[in-house]
């Protein structure tokens, strides 16, 4: 019963966290890239979660509340980002946003 | 040695003249002229004031001891103990124990040439008061005339090498500026450069001969020099460099070959110039070198039978070219310069004293000729070439007759001054293989050489006479006799250049240049149908030149239609400027403007700003990478990312 | 007595030095210029330029005060002024001033007042214009006036501020071109200098056990192996070879040359260009004596094809500007020749030769500015036959060309005679062709000269020329009366420059020889091959010392052989 299931949600969150990755690294919308980032983010949450119960403390449960925090912090300001291009720029594609380079 | 006051003052009338000159031109062009002709005469008076002391100072006694010995086989030289004025400024430069004073010393040689210097030079001040009376522009030229008096009584005054080199140098630099005097025209301020330039070249080895002076001897003294060649342990090699390198220093300034081509071009100047610079003074001033230096060249036998070789050459070339010019100044430049060359030949014989006085009998007679000649010119409206002259002598009497006066003396005739002073030189170079091994060898050779420039002197003398003078007028001004100015110079220098070889004579040249410089033998007088029979050269040339060009005109026709190409040559100055153009000069130029395009614009700047391309095409290229691209960044990224955890677990 | 409470302790270098600054800063103060600028006569010089001249006019007469109380027989820094900077780093503020800095202060503050009275020609933002030039002189004043090495630093990158901004603001066409070009160079040198600078002061470090950056300490105390020391003095030779410049280094001087205004060109030729050689003289050639003898002689190559590259070029040049900013090339190689054959004559002739070139060259550069100020262009071809029209400036550039190619009389001669009778005792082959330069010196001035001055005078073009009018006269004045006294009467300056030269060439025999000694006693000559080197015999000596003073004499050289003779036998 004491069975070890963890390596399952590793492999969850590497999927994931996979997914996440090429999604981000494909696709040019800004808004679907932000959602990849999300899903790298909790990714990373569900390995937290799944090793700090395999070994045994509270300190990974405790960093996924950091990387929540982060999260939130980052839709908040990501979002707004967002907002502000499509204002400007009439789209949310990142390819567009290339004003720095000359 | 004694001080003198009237020393130092003699090169400060013309220096002053200069200043005052060019400020009272201001408000009177005429007087500028007379204020300079005076600061000239002043420095004459004052020149014969510091003879007289020198006079003094040599002293009676010794004076009529030598003269005593004159008649015996007495040798000039030795006798006499060196006495001379002298007048120290002021220290120049000192650096350690090299030291060099600003100093005026006056002894016989000195004098000689002062004399000459101020003398002649106080006649064409005055000459040119007639010459230019139409010029604009006279102050400055008259300011320019005394700067030269001045610079070239400091080249004769001066005590030590470097303040000849001050003389040296500024006569070169009033020769140009008197050359390019009438500097619209860009063909004569060329000329001035040209001038300048070649001098310069002949400086520059009178430099190297001072360095290897200081470096080897440590002065530049005369007096002292003198005392540290009697009895120098320095190689031959060493003295000869040295000797050469004053020589084609004076090469440079007295017009030899291979530098003598900007003298004929110095001829764009106006005709006082000429007569004062390009003929009496300036050019003379190698000779004079010579002659100063004397205690180098007389230890270098190797280095003065180069002196003579290239002094022949250039009689003869000089004299050669001569025969066919038709501008009446370019043949007595031609003339000048194959002069100069008579007179070196007789400074590499050793007999400096020769040198010296055909030095003066040159200036006097040479001088003649081209105020002689700058007197037509002015009559004929500045019309130079002698094909549209002639029969002038009717016209100008005056001019005419001193013309003939010096002609006379300068193809070397009985009893007139060049005689005298020609047929020292050519006895000299027979006798020259007796202290010269060296010369020896050639002797017979160069003397026949030098026999026949001297014909050749003679002939175009007289070819340029007849052509002028003699025939009927072929020209359209309407000639006329110079103004009183003009011919009073012209006839003081005609009775000098008929009476000069009194010099000579009455008065022992010899034995007075002879406080100065060796003078060998002191010859006894030859008889009068000896000297007659002497100066058959100068017969020679002056029959065939009256002959040819008066009686039979055919012949000199008849001679250019068999031998074109020698007349071509002769008229192209055998082509030596254009061949120095040539080998030196276009090479210089393109090597210039090569280095300029070529190396400093491709290959050094093209190597700095090829560092700042480089900088910038690398730039250029890692700019790439940057693409504003978020996804390209990510990807980046996370292959960084990889990458760094692949080496982690691959350490 | 009075006097010495007077000037005892009164800092006399640092106000020098800071005086200049002071203008600069009471030129941000002064009112706004747009009213003093528009409407001014051309009498009017307007109140910045009144200031800045004031300022100016003042540092000269401290530094004249300097000159009067210097005493040339010291060979050793008067007037020295230490303290502690950065006691940590072993940085101190040292000031002092000897023989061969002397004169160059004095150039340099006499130059800034004509630089000043000549600004006229810059008409826009002239205060800023000010401003930079009595920064510079503060910066230059400073560089020549410090004995540590860190602030010699300081000073020497803060030349660097100024002049780009002259250039660069101020400047012709291409000039941000000439001033990018001119500072890129410059740093280069400079940043590998700053690398040999810490190292040295670390190898000292580790030496003594104290950090310090002061000159007079590390001089003749320092011990380097042969290999450091020519690291080290390749590094500093390629800082001060740029700035000279030494031959492969100088593109960017015509470039700066032809861009800077006129006030520019000035300084940079009259006395930024001689900081080069007097960091070789200062710095790199007392710090590294073996370095120094190992790379004198291709110095003195570089110098002597610097010297006919120069000429050669500056020949082919159509831009007048840009002619004479060659010509200072070929005379810097001069300079450079003259320093590194290391004898006291030809060493005071490159330092007197330095002032020389200030003066001549800068004077050119002004007149250069007279025209373009008038005509706004520098083609040589645009001009011609202008000396029946402008017959003050004919004269004027005809004595300034004659002092340039260095006639009797005149400064320039005594300068170049001086250094190259020195180097032929030195370097006899090089010296031979670095008297061509006297050749082709006349060549390309004179060719000038005549293309502008002489020939047919273009009426339509030049018609409405007007000659030099009394404000440039007096900026030009000065310079030709000193054309003359340097020339005629050279003494007083010598003597200040000769004492110490002479030390100074002695003390750095003596270095080369110690070091030698140090670091490799076997090279001493045993065979009687070469005396000259070995300081045991009492012949040798003798002979050195008159190496030293330039003139050595026949008889010492045949005792020698005869000596040479028996060690052989």
């Amino acid at each position: 019963m004491n069975y070890d299931y963890s390596a399952y949600y590793v492999l969850l969150s590497l999927v994931l966290f996979t997914i996440g990755t090429v999604g981000f690294i494909v696709r040019k919308n800004a808004i679907v890239a932000f959602m990849c980032l999300e899903l790298m983010l909790n990714a990373a949450n569900i390995a937290f979660v799944a090793l700090s119960r395999r070994v045994g403390n509270l300190d990974g449960e405790i960093a996924v509340f950091f990387v929540m925090a982060v999260a939130a912090a980052e839709a908040a300001v990501g979002l707004a980002i967002v907002i502000a291009l499509f204002r400007n720029l009439e789209t949310t594609e990142s390819s567009d946003a290339m004003e720095l380079r000359l | 040695m004694e001080n003198s006051l009237t020393l130092a003052c003699i090169p400060l009338f013309p220096l002053v003249g200069a200043l005052l000159t060019y400020g009272v031109g201001k408000s009177s062009k005429d007087l500028a002229g007379w204020v300079a002709t005076g600061a000239s005469l002043l420095s004459f008076i004052f020149t014969l004031l510091t003879f007289q002391q020198l006079r003094a100072l040599v002293g009676a006694h010794s004076y009529e001891v030598a003269a005593a010995g004159a008649h015996g086989a007495h040798h000039g030289g030795e006798a006499q103990v060196y006495r001379a004025l002298e007048a120290p400024l002021f220290e120049w430069f000192r650096i350690g124990d090299f030291g060099v004073d600003f100093l005026f010393r006056f002894d016989s040689l000195t004098a000689v040439m002062c004399l000459v210097v101020t003398g002649i030079g106080t006649l064409i001040h005055l000459y040119s008061i007639g010459y230019m009376a139409e010029d604009e522009s006279r102050p400055r030229f008259f300011s320019y005339l005394n700067l030269f008096l001045f610079s070239m009584l400091l080249l004769v005054l001066g005590g030590n090498l470097l303040v000849l080199f001050v003389g040296w140098e500024g006569v070169g630099l009033c020769s140009y500026l008197l050359i390019g005097f009438w500097h619209k025209n860009i063909a004569f301020a060329g000329a001035g450069r040209k001038a300048f330039v070649v001098n310069r070249i002949g400086d520059a080895a009178f430099l190297i001969a001072l360095f290897l002076l200081i470096q080897h001897f440590g002065t530049l003294d005369f007096v002292a020099l003198k005392a540290a060649f009697e009895n120098t342990l320095a190689s031959e090699a060493l003295l000869t460099a040295i000797a050469l390198c004053f020589f084609i220093g004076a090469t440079g300034k007295s017009a030899q070959i291979p530098l003598f081509v900007w003298l004929p071009d110095a001829m764009a100047g106006p005709t006082p110039v000429s007569a004062l610079i390009h003929a009496a003074t300036m050019v003379t001033a190698g000779v004079y070198l010579t002659a100063r230096m004397h205690f180098l060249f007389d230890l270098t036998p190797y280095a003065l039978l180069i002196v003579v070789c290239i002094a022949v050459l250039t009689a003869i070339v000089a004299a050669s070219i001569a025969l066919v010019q038709n501008d009446i100044k370019k043949v007595l430049a031609y003339s000048t310069v194959s002069q100069l060359g008579f007179m070196f030949v007789a400074a590499g014989c050793g007999a400096y004293w020769v040198a010296v006085f055909h030095l003066v009998t040159h200036a006097f007679f040479k001088a003649c000729l081209f105020l002689g000649s700058g007197s037509v010119i002015h009559a004929c409206h500045h019309e130079q070439d002698m094909r549209e002259m002639g029969g002038l002598l009717k016209v100008m009497p005056w001019t005419g007759l001193t013309y003939g006066i010096s002609t006379l003396a300068i193809a070397g005739i009985f009893p007139l001054s060049g005689y005298f002073s020609k047929h020292h030189i050519v006895e000299a170079l027979s006798h020259s293989g007796e202290t010269n091994p060296y010369l020896g060898t050639y002797e017979a050779a160069f003397t026949a050489v030098i026999t026949a420039a001297a014909i050749m002197t003679a002939f175009y003398v007289t070819r340029s006479f007849a052509m002028t003078f003699l025939g009927s007028y072929r020209g359209h001004a309407h000639p006329h006799e110079s103004p009183v100015t003009m011919v009073i110079p012209l006839v003081v220098l005609a009775l000098l250049a008929l009476g000069g070889g009194v010099l000579n004579g009455m008065v022992p040249f010899q034995l007075w240049l002879g406080h100065t410089i060796p003078v060998g033998h002191v010859h006894s007088s030859e008889s009068i149908g000896a000297a007659l029979l002497h100066s058959w050269p100068g017969f020679v040339g002056v029959a065939f030149g009256l002959l040819f060009y008066t009686v039979l005109p055919q012949v000199p026709k008849a001679l250019a239609t068999t031998l074109p190409w020698m007349l071509g040559a002769l008229r192209g100055k055998l082509y030596i400027d254009e061949l120095y153009g040539a080998v030196i000069v276009r090479p210089l130029e393109g090597m210039a403007r090569m280095l300029w395009k070529g190396v400093d614009q491709r290959v050094v700047d093209g190597c700095v700003n090829g560092t700042a391309a480089i900088v910038d095409v690398s730039g250029e290229v890692v700019r790439n990478t940057a693409t504003g691209q978020l996804r390209h960044y990510a990807l980046l990224m996370f292959a960084g990312t990889v990458f760094l955890i692949a080496f982690y677990f691959a350490m | 007595m009075d006097e010495q409470l007077l000037f005892g302790t009164f800092p006399l270098l640092t106000t020098l030095i800071f005086l200049p600054l002071l203008g600069a800063v009471t030129l941000l103060f002064l009112p706004g210029e747009r009213s003093s600028e528009q409407g001014e006569g051309e009498g009017a010089l307007g109140l910045p330029v009144v200031v800045a001249l004031f300022f100016s006019a003042l540092t000269f007469l401290v530094s004249l005060v300097l000159v009067s109380r210097f005493d040339p027989e010291n060979t050793s820094y008067q007037f020295q002024e230490q303290i502690s900077w950065i006691p940590s780093l072993g940085v101190s503020y040292i000031l002092g001033v000897d023989g061969i800095s002397i004169l160059l202060v004095l150039l340099t503050t006499f130059l800034m007042p004509i630089i000043f009275l000549a600004s006229k020609s810059v008409r826009e933002g002239r205060r800023g214009y000010l401003f930079h030039m009595l920064a510079l002189e503060t910066a230059m004043l400073g560089t020549l006036l410090s004995l540590d090495l860190f602030l010699f630093y300081v000073f020497w990158e803060l030349m660097l501020a100024p002049m780009y901004f002259i250039i660069g603001i101020w400047g012709g066409k291409r000039r941000i071109y000439a001033t990018l070009k001119f500072v890129l160079y410059t740093v280069v040198g400079s940043l590998l200098m700053l690398v040999a600078l810490f190292s040295l002061v670390w190898s000292y470090a580790e030496q003594s056990g104290e950090v310090t950056f002061a000159l007079n300490e590390i001089v003749g105390n320092v011990q380097l192996s042969v290999e450091e020391q020519l690291w080290l003095f390749a590094a500093f030779a390629l800082a001060f070879g740029i700035k000279v410049p030494i031959f492969p280094f100088h593109t960017w001087l015509p470039d700066a040359h032809v861009e800077a205004p006129t006030g520019g060109s000035v300084v940079l030729a009259g006395v930024l260009l001689k900081m080069g050689l007097y960091g070789f003289i200062r710095i790199a050639y007392p710090l590294f004596p073996e370095g120094a003898s190992f790379f004198g002689p291709y110095l003195a190559g570089l110098a002597v094809i610097g010297i006919v590259y120069g000429a050669l070029v500056a020949w082919a040049q159509h831009d007048i500007k840009k002619l004479v900013a060659y010509s200072s090339v070929s005379h810097l190689g001069y300079c450079v020749l003259g320093f590194v054959a290391m004898n006291t004559l030809a060493a005071t002739g490159s330092i007197y030769q330095m002032l020389n070139h200030g003066i001549s060259t800068g004077a050119l550069f002004l007149l250069v500015g007279v025209l373009y100020d008038r005509k706004h262009t520098r083609e040589i071809s645009a001009y011609g036959g202008l000396a029946g029209k402008v017959p003050l400036f004919a004269f004027l550039f005809l004595v300034f060309t004659l002092s340039s190619i260095a006639l009797p009389l005149t400064n320039g001669f005594v300068g170049e005679f001086l250094i190259l009778a020195g180097s032929y005792q030195q370097f006899p082959t090089l010296t031979l062709v670095a008297v061509s330069g006297v050749i082709l010196g006349a060549v390309y001035m004179l060719t000038l000269y005549m293309k502008t001055m002489f020939g047919e005078f273009h009426e339509e073009r030049n018609g409405d020329l007007t000659d030099v009018n009394s404000r440039e006269l007096m900026t030009l004045a000065p310079l030709f009366v000193l054309v003359f006294v340097m020339g005629v009467y050279p003494a007083p300056f010598l003597g200040m420059i000769e004492p110490t030269v002479a030390q100074y060439v002695k003390d750095h025999h003596e270095r080369t020889m110690t070091s030698q000694n140090r670091s490799n006693p076997r090279a001493l000559p045993s065979g009687g091959i070469d005396f000259a080197r070995s300081p045991e015999t009492p012949e040798v000596e003798s002979e050195t010392a008159k190496a030293s003073s330039g003139v050595p004499s026949v008889l010492v050289s045949t005792a020698q052989e005869t000596l040479v003779q028996q060690v052989s036998s």
